[in-house]
């Protein structure tokens, strides 16, 4: 016999279901508990950088558009540096919180963040990885909510230099990670869970 | 490499046990098989975009939020169904409490009805039962709040599917990659080892885990029965080694 390890295991995940709105997105649902929806707006005042809109639909197999989905972004500022309590390298945008959280349109399922493009933030090895967000998906039929990372079309140069876009066995699902300029600094990130365009999911 | 000799440093989070975890892909549960990713999920050590988080903190809560029986109830007025405090901690895997993070969950009422307006299910709505509420963890990492008691309901998947009672949990901790929902059963549920989505766990230490016991040593007399429900996110790893030199 030895010492018990004694680590404990990480709770189980379960769907979110068809109801995360209710829980997460109240205000969307009609329910006025609280004074609004948490992650509904990224910036507090002016920020620093460019301002964008990402726009995307979560696609399920058949194609189909969820409805019932809730995705979140968390992202550094423009100079690369995370509003969060683990930044030790200097101070983010005080006016710009990193997070978003959308319940998606009631009717089409699109989501929608009207954020800054994202500075880049460095490998543990120091290299710097291309700009991207990452993204988190959850829903009904979604036994564990499932990581993404948003780059950019546009960032060629960062992208062909980056630890994870270069290291990926099949360069032809890249694209799944890209999302693309729609003009007006507007971009376009589908989600496909599943079929021949499914985006890569991270295990992270 | 030489180990320098003081205490280790933190290093990135532990990886996620994908063996104890759901698969994606769960018959069982209908609606799993058209949206479950059919590639291999890609790993990679955490970065900083998976080792920070937002902050939400404790300013934002308002007075009722952590009690469903009121939050959303007329003035003078409760939710109707057996009244409970859940209370419990977050703690990662090494087993240190989480201390400032937001905890939301949501439920449906003491008749298992949802307040959504996509939800069929004939059981009555309660006029002063909103069905969510939010708070942040203290410094050990404890939460508590006060509801009902949920209601099971029935839902579309197989012909005769129940949802035992339950309560939605989301948590953030303090590193994106901690990221997590889940749901809470309660002790003694006939409906438990029936339903399709708790059939999604690979075990029965995993349904276990999700399972809160009766707490008579929280109980409120007089007034609520308490069930106990810990959560545990994951850790980070501590180690002596800068062992990041080589990129992957
Ligand atoms: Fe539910």
């Amino acid at each position: 016999m030895t010492q018990p390890l004694k680590y404990l295991k990480e709770s189980p995940s379960q769907t979110a279901g068809p109801y995360v709105h209710i829980g997460c997105t109240p205000n969307f649902t009609g329910i006025e508990i609280y004074g609004g929806d948490l992650g509904t707006s990224m910036k507090r005042g002016p920020v620093k950088g460019q301002e964008i809109t990402i726009k995307g639909t979560v696609f399920d197999g058949m194609g189909a558009a969820l409805k019932d989905a809730m995705v979140e972004i968390w992202q550094p500022d423009a100079a690369g540096l995370f509003p969060s309590a683990n930044e030790t390298r200097g101070q983010a945008d005080p006016n710009f919180t990193g997070w978003g959280r959308s319940p998606g349109d009631m009717d089409t399922g699109e989501f929608i963040f009207e954020t800054v493009k994202p500075g880049a933030v460095p490998w543990p090895d120091g290299r710097m990885q291309a700009p991207h967000i990452t993204a988190w998906v959850v829903a009904r039929g979604i036994n564990i909510g499932l990581h993404t990372r948003i780059y950019f079309e546009d960032e060629a140069e960062a992208n062909a230099a980056d630890p994870i876009l270069t290291r990926l066995e099949h360069q032809s699902r890249v694209p799944t990670l890209l999302a693309k300029s729609e003009g007006d600094n507007v971009y376009r990130f589908d989600v496909w869970l599943q079929g021949p365009n499914e985006t890569i999911f991270f295990d992270i | 490499m030489s180990i320098p000799n003081k205490p280790p440093a933190i290093g990135g989070f532990i990886p996620r046990d994908r063996s104890w975890q759901p698969d994606a892909l769960t018959p069982g549960y209908k609606t799993s098989v058209k949206r479950s990713p059919q590639a291999a999920l890609l790993s990679f050590p955490t970065t900083l975009s998976e080792e920070t988080s937002p902050i939400l903190g404790h300013q934002m809560l308002g007075e009722l939020d952590n009690d469903l029986i009121h939050n959303f109830a007329q003035p003078g007025e409760s939710a109707i169904g057996p009244r409970i405090v859940v209370h419990g901690r977050v703690l990662d895997e090494n087993g240190r409490g989480i201390p400032n993070t937001l905890v939301e969950f949501w439920q449906a009422n003491a008749g298992g009805r949802y307040r959504h307006k996509k939800e069929t299910y004939l059981a009555a709505l309660d006029p002063n039962f909103g069905g969510c509420g939010r708070t942040i963890t203290g410094e050990d990492g404890s939460y508590e709040f006060r509801t009902i008691m949920p209601g099971p309901y029935p839902w579309p998947n197989g012909m005769n599917d129940w949802r035992p009672a339950h309560i939605h949990f989301s948590i953030f901790g303090h590193g994106f990659a901690q990221r997590l929902i889940t749901q809470m059963y309660f002790q003694g549920d006939p409906l438990i080892p029936l339903c399709p989505i708790v059939g999604v766990l690979k075990s029965q230490e995993a349904i276990d885990a999700l399972t809160a016991p009766l707490d008579m040593n929280r109980t409120v007399p007089m007034d609520s029965l308490a069930y106990k429900f810990d959560m545990v996110l994951r850790g980070r790893r501590q180690t002596y080694f800068e062992n990041r030199k080589e990129g992957m």
